[in-house]
């Protein structure tokens, strides 16, 4: 079989193609939602998939937004990557199928995103759960 | 499967954590193409979704959308919203065949009548009776009225049933329709694509099974959150078109560079879905990114458009070559016409 080097191809990633200009609009929206934040407290969540980025802009956006203090993985129904970044209130949160495919990414910002609070009906069952779990170790 | 628990019921059933079904929620609401202010209203309403039933009807088709759909790349979420649809007649998915599918069939429409969903793929032959395709001795034709007749909405999966597909090719041999065509007292919504894209099935279905409506359609009764763009307004090559850096050939230097495919008849321009976002094969890529240019797939008639390879300045504007082409036919039909009048005449004479 021929190798790879003999085909008269070569391989391009996207990014080649050069940014669709589409990177810095989607930053004035964050500025402008992280403004809110600031002075409202309105919480803003902006999904990826439904905007047209290439990867030269996905690569754009994401070295400009950079890596924060927190990086969090929550376990439940697949993972989902939560990564606070350079700027904080502005979330990358990326969530993946138990097979690794990513399902959707959103930019969250927010203090704290909603995949990180725990939801009041669990803790409700924890207290419970703890207290039988007390009275069992006692028995 | 017959039962009446709710969605929420159902994942929690699952041992799904709440976490999970936020997750879950998050993803379905990416996958309707719905803005993710929405989510909570998304929640609200999976969570008090009930099971409908689906009856599938499949008439003049290959099978490619039924292949497509049942190779979605996301398989928890459609999963676990397949698992909650009672998918309760499908020739290619359901175990029973013969006299037992047909029964199936009517049971479904009997006890869901006036509620159920029915999802159609292929087109309709209207010549002849309809002989040219037929289930169980029934036409399709006729088997479309009566299951359309109770069905709360329908759903035309792939360009044959939303717009007459591969076999309304010119010359059209067996008169084939589109499901428009002939039910007109039904909503109806197309999502067109040969075969359409899997995560554009599952999320008008979703649409359905969590609101109980179709999402707002455009003029060609496709969805807009998924069609209201162009293939080219998405392209990531897009870049090259606007610098004019174009592949002359498929295996000449800009090919190879991955350049634009304009001038190799990329019909991107004036076809509308999603395949530059959603993309294909487990989102890995899309036709421009394989290195060839849009067939326009999920547009309607895109088979009699002129070739696949030709520019579209060639096929829509009258190019010198495309004048020169349409003179000489009109000088031979001049020739030929003006042979028969002379014939004609003749022939008088002659009397």
């Amino acid at each position: 079989m021929v190798n790879m080097q003999s085909i008269p191809v070569t391989a391009i990633d996207s990014s080649m193609a050069g940014s669709t200009q589409n990177a810095l609009p989607l930053l004035h929206e964050i500025s402008h939602a992280l403004n809110a934040l600031r002075k409202t407290g309105e919480k803003t969540t902006i999904d990826l998939s439904a905007l047209p980025l290439n990867s030269a802009d996905k690569e754009q956006l994401f070295s400009t937004l950079g890596k924060g203090e927190v990086d969090a993985t929550v376990t439940a129904l697949g993972d989902t990557k939560i990564q606070e970044t350079r700027y904080a209130g502005v979330w990358l949160v990326q969530y993946f199928s138990p097979q690794g495919n990513e399902l959707a990414t959103h930019i969250e910002i927010t203090p704290t995103p909603n995949m990180l609070l725990t939801p009041p009906e669990d803790i409700q069952d924890a207290a419970a759960a703890l207290a039988d779990q007390i009275s069992l170790t006692m028995q | 499967m017959k039962d009446d628990l709710t969605l929420g019921e159902r994942l929690q059933q699952q041992g799904i954590s709440r976490r999970g079904f936020l997750k879950f929620c998050a993803a379905t609401t990416s996958l309707m193409a719905l803005p993710p202010s929405m989510m909570p209203v998304v929640a609200a309403a999976l969570e008090q979704a009930k099971r409908p039933s689906v009856i599938w009807l499949s008439f003049q088709e290959c099978t490619g959308c039924t292949e497509s759909l049942t190779r979605s790349h996301a398989p928890t979420v459609e999963n676990l919203i397949f698992d909650h649809i009672s998918l309760d007649y499908h020739h290619t998915l359901q175990a029973a065949a013969g006299d037992a599918a047909e029964h199936a069939r009517e049971a479904a429409m009997q006890e869901n009548y006036g509620k159920y969903l029915l999802v159609v793929d292929g087109s309709i032959p209207l010549k002849e009776d309809g002989v040219y395709s037929t289930i169980a001795g029934i036409s399709n034709l006729d088997m479309l009225k009566e299951v359309a007749a109770g069905a709360a909405a329908i759903v035309s999966v792939g360009t044959c049933a939303a717009y007459g597909g591969l076999p309304k090719a010119n010359p059209n041999p067996t008169g084939a329709a589109s499901v428009a065509e002939i039910i007109h007292d039904k909503p109806i919504v197309n999502i067109p694509g040969c075969p359409p894209i899997p995560t554009v099935i599952t999320g008008v279905l979703t649409h359905y099974l969590t609101f109980g409506t179709l999402p707002e359609l455009d003029e060609l009764g496709r969805p807009k959150v998924f069609y209201g763009q162009s293939i080219h307004d998405r392209c990531y090559r897009r870049p090259f078109y606007e610098r004019g850096q174009f592949a002359e050939t498929f295996d000449d230097e800009g090919a190879r560079k991955g350049w634009c495919l304009y001038k190799l008849g990329c019909k991107g321009p004036i076809t509308y879905n999603a395949c530059a976002t959603a993309k294909w094969n487990e989102g890995t890529s899309f036709p421009i990114e394989s290195g060839h240019g849009c067939i326009g797939c999920s547009e309607p008639n895109f088979w009699d458009k002129g070739g696949f390879y030709d520019a579209l300045a060639k096929g829509t504007f009258s190019s010198a070559e495309g004048i020169a082409i349409a003179a000489g036919a009109g000088a031979a039909i001049g020739v030929a016409s003006a042979m028969a009048g002379k014939a004609r005449q003749n022939a008088l004479d002659e009397k």
